[in-house]
């Protein structure tokens, strides 16, 4: 099952950790990250539901492609990890 | 002088308390690392309200209460950019996205409604809560207003709302400013808007736009709580007051030892007696001669006193935002903080100024509360 995982810099502000999933697309998959961990979806996505701009989410090592539908496919065995772009802080 | 100092850095909130030896000292730190935008006292509650800006994650809301610390609250938001719609600025094609870049002020209603904040952000949305910021109300009636695809950014790459001045006599009655729309008011709560910039002059347009309301750039906007038919006008190339609640402004001139700057503070109980912190003009922003003063008018514009007593007056390049001057209460005690990270205190309506500490991260915003 598509496994989530989490950037450190983020579990700072709200509580997120290692997720097992089920879906075949990353919408499926936020989806119930978000209902585990509701306080964590507006510091992913922007009130549009779209990926924030400095932030890059990995499907098997490859940058996420939709970043406002989120219809890139997962697979049973994917890992996907929520990170910070290097763009965006200081 | 027992007033609290707020302070929001790019690295956090301080909040200081003076000493029995008269300075000012830090009693907390909060949110140390992440960037502090805005910070507002609620005298009404004793509620704070902090405006963060994570960056990567997006602008964020707390909310501090006495009896139980900080607490993240609901951030405000666009709702949903219908399907298709296309968002644009006319002039230069820009797109607006409908999300929240930056808290760029918060103010409280009126003291008949305890609950109600306004906020105003960037890309130029002002919104209202009245339940202590649990949930927020975006105004349509401004968003959605016929002119607000020609506003534009002032500094910033989109337009936003930094002033918002709570009539105290009737708190129906708002005005605002935008960076760059010029000066609104609403007397309805915000659900009619009119434009009341008139007199203003911008020298970076056309001569023949110099005057036009809606390109306006009003980098500071106060009230006088005890004479509200006051403004002062800190604008991008001049200093401006109205009289006539906002129904006229007229510029300043001269104004001191320059027309540019950000900031503006008015004396509470004499809506004669301006305070702002001038720089050379906009390609070079900072002060004239490395001199940190204050400018200080008792008059109403007629004159201007330099003040610098206890300020550097040589190699100092100390910006101050346009947030980060504040006067309390009494009108007698002033605090500014610059991008350099030093804040200094005044005792004496500006005569004598202390240096607090010239370390703090970037200052964004000074409140006394």
């Amino acid at each position: 099952m598509p496994v989530v995982h989490f950037t450190q810099n983020l579990v700072r502000h709200v509580e997120c950790h290692r997720l097992e999933t089920t879906g075949d697309t990353l919408v499926d998959v936020l989806g119930q990250v978000f209902a585990r961990f509701p306080r964590a979806k507006t510091y992913v996505l922007d009130e549009q539901g779209a990926v924030r701009k400095h932030m890059v989410i990995f499907v098997d090592g490859k940058q996420l492609v939709d970043r406002t539908k989120l219809t890139d496919p997962v697979h049973q065995s994917s890992q996907i990890y929520i990170m910070q772009a290097l763009s965006g802080g200081v | 002088m027992d007033s609290l100092l707020y302070l929001g850095t790019k690295k956090g909130l301080f909040v200081l308390r003076r000493g029995e030896n008269g300075r000012y000292i830090i009693q907390e730190r909060a949110f140390l690392g992440d960037k502090v935008v805005y910070v507002h006292p609620d005298s009404r509650n004793g509620f704070v309200y902090a405006a963060l800006d994570h960056g990567h994650f997006g602008v964020k809301l707390h909310r501090f209460q006495p009896d139980s610390g900080w607490k993240e609250i609901t951030t405000p938001a666009f709702p949903p950019k219908p399907d298709g719609f296309v968002d644009k600025n006319p002039h230069t094609g820009q797109e607006v996205s409908w999300t929240v870049q930056l808290i760029w002020s918060l103010a409280r209603g009126g003291a008949d409604q305890p609950g109600v904040l306004w906020a105003g952000t960037i890309p130029g949305g002002l919104f209202r809560t009245a339940d202590y910021g649990d949930s927020w109300q975006l105004v349509d009636s401004l968003w959605h207003h016929p002119t607000r695809q020609s506003w534009f950014g002032g500094g910033m790459d989109l337009p936003g709302i930094h002033s918002i001045c709570v009539d105290p006599r009737d708190s129906r009655r708002v005005v605002i400013g935008i960076s760059c729309a010029g000066v609104w008011l609403t007397e309805d709560s915000g659900q009619t808007w009119v434009t009341r910039a008139k007199g203003m002059r911008a020298a970076y347009m056309p001569p023949e736009q110099a005057d036009q309301e809606l390109v306006q750039d009003p980098h500071c906007i106060v009230q006088c709580p005890s004479a509200p038919t006051t403004y002062w006008c800190q604008h991008h190339n001049g200093i401006f007051k109205s009289t006539d609640g906002a129904e006229n402004w007229v510029e300043i001139t001269p104004a001191g030892v320059s027309a540019f700057g950000f900031a503006v503070a008015v004396h509470p109980q004499d809506p004669n007696v301006a305070w702002f912190v001038p720089a050379i003009k906009d390609e070079k922003r900072y002060p004239e001669g490395g001199r940190v003063i204050v400018s200080r008018t008792r008059d109403g514009g007629e004159h201007f006193d330099v003040l610098h007593r206890g300020l550097p007056q040589s190699d100092a390049y100390d910006l101050v935002y346009r947030h980060a001057l504040a006067v309390d209460d009494d009108g007698q005690v002033l605090a500014f903080g610059s991008t350099t990270g030093s804040l200094w205190v005044s005792a004496n309506q500006g005569d004598d100024w202390e240096l607090v500490n010239a370390h703090f991260p970037p200052i964004f915003a000074v409140q006394f509360g």
